[in-house]
């Protein structure tokens, strides 16, 4: 059989993306002898390769920009691989919130602790986006569960990257392990799948499967493994830890982009492959998104680490990305893509805000440190107050349309169930209200004999916070935002 | 020939040793064995169902093929962590691995 190459012509973000990761291996690794391995516990000095983060950040951008583009729906590689200009919409807004994490991570990245480490850094990132990319672009289940691992294999690196501290490698350790496992019992429930259709490709699979009680297992198991990487409810153990041990940067790659690409492929196959069981799925899908809001809701507010506090939230807002998958129609797949994209900047902004936080309080992540802020810097109190409310869903902000489009979607579906679930998640929206605006009290409200002191920010994080707060106010009010998602449909 | 039975009874019970020895064991390389006893009865399955059900095909056998080589991997990367862990707690016990509660 005759390869032909003009079928890497439809699949370009991912050979941009290699290119970009063959850069960066070869520039870490001929500048590598300019920042050798040194084990100390020095917080601040002149990086050594001062120009290595924006180089990568520029090639970023240029992938951004040579991608941008819808790119016409094809299928490659005996239709193994799969683009449309909606899953070229959500590449886009994946790499987008990768910029940010690059952007961001300039100030963890040149401490002499961490500064040898930045080759291995973008690498890690890089590669688990191509996996991303390919997950997302699959359209057979060998494919998918190829992209899933080369997405969640590196993610591990990176949740222990910070070896020498205990938090990262418990937290490392607790990933690997679930992810793991977890991928094993997806694809014991793949297994059953391929049983009754006869065929691992997503749209034989649609053809021919039938709903039976074994069908159904399968179904369920593959939804359990799925459940896991979102971190839905019943699967949600690894989180906590895992956020809170990561280094916050990485944390909020996590949170933002490994989930939201993790959501959007969970959208597609239960749409188009699970479709014979859509009944049992909407089923499991409600009880696991009430689940997930609520019990998540109620955790968090009782935690005072910031990151926990953040893994409750995003576990909460998972719940509130799978609810525009209830309505089983295009306006979810909108609405979810919708969803991430402002997930991705108001999560990004909480993020860079608490690592800016975090290198001037050694290290610690308590709320206690927010106490008082607004007194000393109160730019950066505004704009965490901003991202906060925008993840509450407060009008102006961008995050009370995510969340109208997502209740709009799962509402269409017009069955008194999908009224019930909409109707508890509303309620939850006034109770994660209340713990959102517990950081806005402490920062505003709460005395503290020593607050922190007022810094000035170095230029990065303020590059960052600029995109991200953009992001919040913008994205709501400007309609062409979701036209540009909607038109990709 | 052996009767399908047997075999995907195997895969039962291997896949459940694995899951229930995930769940109670408190050793990080104990786990890491069940885990791999788990995704050993997937492939026994992929296989069993590509012979039995879908004779003259090889879309299950060559799953259980790129499942192996990809489950090497992770192994692979989760013995460095559990190395790691070793070297920072001096144990690979999971009580000892709690360091952040509520």
């Amino acid at each position: 059989m005759n390869l032909d190459y003009s079928q890497f012509f439809h699949m370009m973000p991912e050979v941009t993306l290699m290119a970009l990761l063959v850069i960066v291996f070869i520039v870490d690794f001929v500048t590598a002898h300019k920042a050798p391995i040194v084990l100390t516990d020095e917080k601040t000095g002149p990086s050594p390769r001062p120009w290595f983060n924006p180089l990568v950040c520029i090639f970023m951008l240029a992938h951004i920009l040579v991608n941008i583009c819808p790119t016409e729906s094809a299928s490659v590689f005996g239709e193994m691989y799969v683009t449309s200009p909606m899953i070229g919409v959500v590449k886009t807004i994946l790499a987008f919130g990768t910029l940010i994490v690059f952007i961001q991570a300039r100030t963890w990245l040149s401490r002499p602790d961490s500064t040898f480490k930045e080759g291995e850094f973008y690498m890690l990132i890089i590669s688990t986006l191509l996996g991303m990319n390919m997950m997302v672009s699959a359209n057979h289940f060998l494919l998918f569960f190829l992209g899933l691992e080369m997405a969640s294999v590196p993610m591990a690196c990176l949740v222990a990257f910070d070896k020498y501290r205990h938090n990262s490698a418990e937290a490392g350790a607790k990933f690997i392990l679930t992810a793991t496992f977890s991928s094993g019992v997806m694809l014991y429930g793949l297994t059953f799948i391929y049983a009754d259709a006869g065929s691992l490709y997503f749209n034989e699979v649609a053809k021919n499967l039938s709903a039976t009680p074994m069908t159904l297992m399968g179904m369920v198991f593959f939804f359990s493994g799925l459940g896991f990487k979102i971190s839905l409810v019943p699967f949600h153990f690894w989180t906590a830890d895992t956020y809170q041990g990561a280094p916050t940067t990485i944390t909020g790659y996590l949170s933002v982009v490994s989930k939201g690409a993790a959501a959007f492929t969970l959208c597609t196959i239960l749409m188009h492959v699970f479709g014979a069981l859509m009944q049992q799925w909407q089923y499991l899908l409600g009880i696991v998104i009430v689940l997930s809001i609520t019990i998540a809701n109620l955790f968090a507010i009782r935690q005072t680490e910031l990151k926990r506090f953040m893994a409750f939230s995003s576990i909460s807002q998972a719940g509130y990305i799978m609810l525009a998958v209830m309505g089983n129609s295009g306006m979810g797949v909108t609405a979810l893509t919708y969803y991430i994209l402002v997930y991705v900047v108001a999560n990004m902004s909480v993020f860079t805000i608490i690592s800016a936080i975090e290198e001037r309080n050694n290290g610690v992540t308590d709320m206690d440190a927010y106490n008082g802020l607004y007194s000393t810097n109160p730019k950066l109190a505004f704009l965490m107050t901003l991202a906060l409310f925008s993840l509450g869903g407060i009008p102006p902000f961008a995050g009370m349309f995510s969340k109208f489009f997502v209740f709009m979607a799962a509402l269409e579906q017009g069955s008194a169930w999908a009224y019930l679930i909409v109707f508890i998640a509303l309620i939850n929206t006034v109770i994660s209200l209340y713990y959102y605006l517990l950081i806005v009290k402490a920062m505003y409200i709460n005395k503290s004999e020593n607050p922190l002191p007022a810094f000035k920010s170095d230029c990065n994080t303020r590059l960052a916070l600029a995109i991200c707060t953009l992001g919040v106010a913008l994205f709501g009010v400007c309609s062409y935002v979701y036209d540009w998602i909607f038109a990709a449909l | 020939m052996i009767p399908v039975e047997l075999l995907l009874g195997l895969s039962t019970v291997l896949f459940f040793i694995g899951f229930f020895g995930f769940v109670t064991r408190r050793n990080l390389i104990a786990m890491l064995i069940s885990i791999e006893l788990v995704l050993n009865s997937v492939d026994i399955n992929f296989a069993v169902f590509n012979r039995i059900l879908h004779p003259g095909e090889l879309e299950g056998f060559y799953f259980s093929l790129f499942s192996i080589g990809i489950n090497a991997a992770e192994t692979a990367v989760a013995i460095a962590i559990i190395l790691n862990v070793y070297r920072r707690f001096h144990s690979d016990q999971v009580n000892s691995i709690e360091n952040m509660k509520l």
